[in-house]
C-alpha cells in the first residue's frame, strides 16, 4: 500500500476541531452499505415512518379482513333506522338507507384501498418507465412520447371513462376500474418523471459514471432514477387519495363499480343527499379516506427524505 | 493569536478623517438544529472614505458573513451577535428596517458575486437599471432611462442604449457584471461591497472589469470593501488587507507589507500557496519542475529521438450545428478547429485558453465521450474511433476524467464508498473483499481517512470532494488522467493542495496528465508542456518555461498578463519592474 503521509499543509483537514474531525472520532465504524440499505437504517429511525407504516398496516389489514372489525352485515339495512344516531354497538349512526356506517366504512376500505394502491402502482410502472425513458434518451422518442402524453392530456377522465367502461358493461369490477384510472392517470406521472429526468441527465456525475464505463441503461438505472425519485414519489403518493376518489366519481355515475361492492367513494357520493341534516354521514367515510391517503403521502415524504442524503438526519 | 491593532492603520489623506466604516468587535451567529454556530467572531475593521479594503480569506472564513452584516442582508438565521458596525458615525446593527432600506443602494451599493444568477432573466437590463435609480429616488420617468443608460455606458458597456433594451441571457459574464456594477454604482454610494465579484469570470475578463471598477470609484471617490480568496488579486487591487480565518481577522496592513513579510501562519500559508503568486516565484515553481522534467528523462531514457507518447491528438476538428434564425435552419459553429498534439507518457500537457476556445470540447473528444467531426484520437498508435464495443471498455480503464465541479461531479445519493467502487464493480475488478480494501486504499492515498467511507458528498468540503474525485479516476490504475479545470472551482488554499496531490500522485503512479484550466498562473505549477488554444485553434505551443517567458503570440502575453498578481512583481526586491506594456494591450 503506498504510503501517504499527511503533509503538515493537510493537517487542519483532520484536526479534532474540525467538523470533519468530530464526526471522524464518532463515527469510526465504516463497513459500507448499499442505498437501499442506507436509506432503511435511516428510515428506520423516523417517527414519521412508524406513524405512516402502523396506519398503513390497519388500512391493510382492515380492508384484508373487514369481518375481524365488524361482526355486521353493511348491506343489511333497515329503513327504520334511516338516519339513525349511533347508539350501542353501532358507533357512527346509521345511513339514509338504514345501513350501519361503521360497518359500511370497514367494508368499503377493500374495494377503495385496492382502487388507489392498484391504480397508483400501475401509473407508476407506465408513467414511470415512460417518462423516463424519454426524459433520459431524448431526441424524437422523447418527442413522440410526450405529443402521446398530451393527447391523453386532452382527453377528460369522465369522459373517457364512461365511454371504455361501456366495454366492460358486464363485468365491471376493481381491475376495470383500475385499468381504466391507470389508462388516463399514466401521462402526469409520465411528465413528472421526464422533467425529474431531464433536469438530473445532464449533470457532470452522468457524464462521469459514462466515462467510467457504464452503459446509459446503467447510469439511468443506478444514478439518473435514484435521483429523479422525489418528485415522482411525492406526486404518485398524493395521486392514490385522488384515484380513491375518482373511482368514487364512477361509481356515482354508474359506471365505475357495481352497486353491491361497498367503496367509501360510494359512499361519499350518496352521503351528499343528507349533507345539510346529518353531515356525520359524510363525515366517516371521508375520515377513513383522509387517514389513508394522509398515511400514504407520510410514508412518501418519510422514504423519499430517507433517500436524500441531504435531508438524511444523523 | 497575533492581535490585530486596527487603530493603527493611517487613513489615506489625512489623520483628521473620519472613517466611513468602521466594524468594531463584531459577532455574527447562525442558528441551527445544533444550536448557536459563531461564523464571525469578533472582527474589527475599518474603511476610510475612498480606500479600497479586501477581506481575504478561504470560503467559510465569514468574509462574505461579515460584508452582508455590513448591508444588512444576513441570509437565513443569522444575526448580529455582538459589536458594532458604525456607518458614518452611526450604529447600522441597531438601525431598523426601513433605515436600512434607505442605506442599501443610496449609502452602500453592492456588487455580488455571481453574475448569471444576480440578474432577473425577464426583465431587460436597463430596466432592471432603472428600478436601482427609481428605488433610491436618484430619477425617474424618461430621466432614469436616460440615466441608466449613462450608468452602463460608465460601467464600460459599448452601445449602451441599445444594450439597455436587451435580456441578461443575450449578455456575457463580463458584460452582467459591469450591470451590475453600473446598478451597484447607480445612488452614487459611499461604499461599495464587491463580494467575489469576478470569480466567475475569466481571467482576461476579470482584468478588464476588476480595471474599469477601480477607474470607476477613484474617479467618483467610491470607498470599496473587496472580498476575494485570491491573495494576489486583493493585492493588486487593494491598499489595505484584512486577512480572515475561522471567523477571525488574523492579520491586517498595508497590502504590499502583508505580501512581503506576513506575520500570521495562515498568511503565510495563504502567500506561499497563492498560485497567482507562486507563479512569480518562479524558485519554488521550478523545483517541482525539476522532478517532474526529471521523470521526462526518466521516461525517454533509451533517446530523446524515441518520444513515447501515450496519446496523439490528430487534425482535431468538432463542428456543431446549432438552431438557426429561422425554424429549419441551422448555423455552423467551429468549436475545435484542426488541433493537433500529443502527450509523452509521464507528463503534464496543459490546454489553457478562455471559455469558449475548444478546450473542454478536446477533453471530452479525447476522453470519448464526443465524435470528433474529422481528424482522429491515437493511443498508443491505436486510433480510439475504430474500438469496438469491449476495447472501448478498456480504453476507459486506461484513460479517466477528474471533472471541474467537484459539487456536480459525485452523485449526491451515492455514498463516498460507493462512488469509488462504482468503476471498480463496473468493469468487475475484484470481489466485495478486496474492493472495500482497495476504497481505503485510494482513500489513503488521496490522504483521507477511510470514515470518509460511510459519508456523503454534501457532508464534504469542495477539496475534499475533488479528493475523492481523484480517488474514484485512480481506482483502475489508469495510465492517463484528463482534469478539465480539475481545481478551478476551488480555494487557492485547497487548489494547492491539489495540485501537490496531483503532482505527488504522478511521480509515484507515473501518470499522464491532460491538464485544461484557463488559469496560467495553475499551469505553472503543474504542466511541461503547453497549448494555448484561442477559437478553437492552438495558437501556442511550447514547454512551460518558454511560454512564460517567451510567449511568441500577443494572446499568450494577454493571458499571462491577466494572471491577478502579475503585475504585483514590481515590488523592489524582485529586481527590475516589469515594462507596464500590459496597459496597452
Amino acid at each position: 500500500m503506498p504510503d501517504a503521509p499527511v503533509r503538515p499543509d493537510q493537517a487542519h483537514f483532520f484536526a479534532a476541531d474540525t467538523e470533519l474531525g468530530l464526526v471522524d472520532q464518532v463515527d469510526e465504524t465504516s463497513a459500507p452499505t448499499s442505498l437501499w440499505a442506507d436509506a432503511w437504517q435511516n428510515l428506520r429511525r423516523r417517527p414519521l415512518f412508524w406513524v405512516s407504516a402502523a396506519l398503513i398496516a390497519l388500512v391493510l389489514l382492515v380492508a384484508a379482513f373487514p369481518s375481524m372489525f365488524t361482526s355486521l352485515d353493511p348491506r343489511f339495512c333497515e329503513l327504520r333506522n334511516s338516519l339513525g344516531e349511533p347508539t350501542a354497538g353501532h358507533p357512527f349512526g346509521f345511513d339514509r338507507q338504514g345501513c350501519d356506517i361503521y360497518a359500511r366504512t370497514i367494508y368499503g376500505a377493500r374495494a377503495s384501498v385496492a382502487t388507489g394502491v392498484l391504480t397508483t402502482l400501475l401509473v407508476l410502472i407506465v408513467g414511470g418507465i415512460v417518462g423516463g425513458v424519454a426524459g433520459f434518451y431524448g431526441g424524437w422518442f422523447d418527442s413522440l412520447l410526450s405529443r402521446v402524453t398530451d393527447i391523453f392530456f386532452a382527453i377528460p377522465l369522465v369522459l373517457a371513462a364512461i365511454v371504455v367502461m361501456q366495454m366492460f358493461k358486464e363485468s365491471r369490477n376493481i381491475l376495470t376500474v383500475v385499468l381504466v384510472l391507470g389508462i388516463f392517470g399514466w401521462p402526469q406521472l409520465a411528465r413528472v418523471t421526464r422533467g425529474a429526468v431531464v433536469a438530473v441527465r445532464h449533470s457532470e456525475f452522468v457524464t462521469a459514471a459514462r466515462a467510467l464505463g457504464a452503459s446509459r441503461l446503467a447510469t439511468l438505472i443506478r444514478h439518473v432514477a435514484p435521483n429523479a425519485s422525489g418528485p415522482v414519489i411525492v406526486t404518485s403518493t398524493v395521486a392514490l387519495g385522488t384515484y380513491i376518489v375518482a373511482e368514487a366519481t364512477l361509481s356515482f355515475l354508474g359506471i365505475g363499480l357495481p352497486p353491491q361492492i361497498t367503496s367509501w367513494g360510494a359512499d361519499i357520493a350518496k352521503a351528499q343527499t343528507s349533507l345539510r341534516s346529518e353531515p356525520m354521514v359524510l363525515f366517516y367515510p371521508s375520515a377513513a379516506l383522509a387517514l389513508t391517503v394522509l398515511s400514504f403521502i407520510m410514508m412518501g415524504d418519510a422514504v423519499r427524505d430517507a433517500l436524500d442524503p441531504k435531508a438524511r438526519t444523523r | 493569536m497575533i492581535p490585530v491593532e486596527i487603530d493603527t492603520q493611517a487613513p489615506p489623506l489625512a489623520t483628521t478623517v473620519e472613517p466611513l466604516l468602521r466594524i468594531s468587535d463584531l459577532e455574527v451567529s447562525f442558528a441551527t438544529a445544533n444550536g448557536l454556530v459563531q461564523a464571525v467572531r469578533g472582527v474589527s475593521l475599518t474603511v476610510y472614505p475612498g480606500q479600497t479594503v479586501a477581506i481575504v480569506g478561504e470560503s467559510g472564513s465569514g468574509k462574505s458573513t461579515t460584508a452582508h452584516a455590513v448591508i444588512g442582508l444576513l441570509p437565513g438565521t443569522g444575526k448580529v451577535t455582538g459589536g458594532t458596525i458604525e456607518f458614518g458615525g452611526v450604529d447600522i446593527t441597531q438601525a431598523d428596517a426601513k433605515d436600512m432600506v434607505a442605506l442599501r443602494g443610496k449609502e452602500i451599493g453592492l456588487v455580488p458575486q455571481d453574475p448569471m444568477s444576480n440578474l432577473n432573466p425577464v426583465w431587460k437590463v436597463g430596466f432592471q437599471v432603472k428600478e436601482a435609480l427609481r428605488a433610491n429616488g436618484v430619477a425617474t420617468g424618461s430621466a432614469a432611462t436616460a440615466r441608466a443608460n449613462e450608468l452602463l455606458a460608465e460601467a464600460g458597456l459599448r452601445d449602451a442604449a441599445r444594450r439597455a433594451k436587451q435580456y441578461p441571457h443575450q449578455f456575457s459574464g463580463g458584460m452582467l457584471q459591469r450591470a451590475l456594477i453600473a446598478i451597484g454604482l447607480a445612488a452614487r454610494p459611499q461604499l461599495l461591497i464587491a463580494d467575489e465579484p469576478t470569480s466567475a469570470l475569466d481571467v482576461t475578463v476579470q482584468r478588464t472589469v476588476l480595471d474599469h471598477l477601480q477607474g470607476l470609484t477613484r474617479e467618483l471617490g467610491t470607498a470599496v470593501l473587496f472580498i476575494t480568496h485570491d491573495l494576489g488579486l486583493a493585492a493588486e487591487r487593494a491598499d489595505h488587507l484584512v486577512v480572515m480565518y475561522r471567523g477571525k481577522v488574523v492579520e491586517s496592513g498595508p497590502a504590499r507589507e502583508i505580501l512581503a513579510d506576513p506575520s500570521h501562519p495562515y498568511t503565510r500559508r495563504l502567500v506561499a500557496s497563492a498560485p497567482s503568486l507562486a507563479s512569480r516565484r518562479i524558485q519554488s515553481a521550478k523545483e517541482r519542475g525539476v522532478r517532474s522534467s526529471e521523470l521526462l528523462t526518466h521516461a525517454g531514457d533509451d533517446g530523446p529521438s524515441r518520444r513515447d507518447d501515450i496519446i496523439s491528438v490528430e487534425h482535431l476538428t468538432r463542428v456543431f450545428r446549432l438552431p438557426g434564425g429561422r425554424p429549419g435552419a441551422t448555423r455552423e459553429l467551429t468549436a475545435v478547429d484542426d488541433v493537433t498534439f500529443a502527450i509523452p507518457r509521464g507528463t503534464t500537457t496543459a490546454l489553457v485558453g478562455e471559455s469558449g476556445s475548444g478546450k473542454s470540447t478536446v477533453a471530452k473528444i479525447v476522453l470519448n465521450l464526443l465524435e470528433p467531426t474529422s481528424g482522429r484520437v491515437l493511443i498508443d498508435g491505436t486510433d480510439v474511433s475504430t474500438l469496438d464495443r469491449r476495447r472501448l471498455f478498456d480504453f476507459r480503464r486506461r484513460v479517466q476524467p477528474i471533472f471541474q465541479n467537484p459539487y456536480g461531479s459525485l452523485d449526491p445519493m451515492y455514498s463516498i464508498y460507493r462512488t469509488i467502487e462504482e468503476p471498480l464493480r463496473i468493469h468487475g475488478v475484484g470481489d466485495k473483499r478486496t474492493r472495500e480494501a482497495r476504497v481505503r486504499e485510494l482513500l489513503d492515498l488521496v490522504a483521507l481517512p477511510a470514515s470518509t467511507m460511510r459519508r456523503f458528498p454534501n457532508e464534504l468540503s469542495g477539496g475534499q470532494r475533488q479528493r475523492i474525485a481523484i480517488a474514484r479516476a485512480l481506482a483502475l490504475e489508469p495510465e492517463m488522467i484528463v482534469c478539465d479545470e480539475a481545481v478551478s472551482a476551488l480555494d487557492v488554499l485547497v487548489q494547492a493542495q491539489v495540485l501537490t496531490l496531483l503532482n505527488d500522485l504522478q511521480t509515484e503512479l507515473g501518470l499522464t496528465y491532460l491538464f485544461i484550466t484557463h488559469d496560467l498562473a495553475v499551469v505553472r505549477q503543474i504542466a511541461d508542456e503547453v497549448c494555448v488554444m484561442q477559437d478553437g485553434r492552438i495558437v501556442e505551443a511550447a514547454t512551460t518555461d518558454e511560454v512564460f517567458d517567451h510567449p511568441r503570440e500577443e494572446y499568450t502575453r494577454e493571458l499571462l498578463d491577466a494572471i491577478p498578481g502579475a503585475r504585483l512583481a514590481m515590488t523592489p526586491d524582485r529586481g527590475d519592474p516589469e515594462p507596464t506594456d500590459a496597459a496597452v494591450l
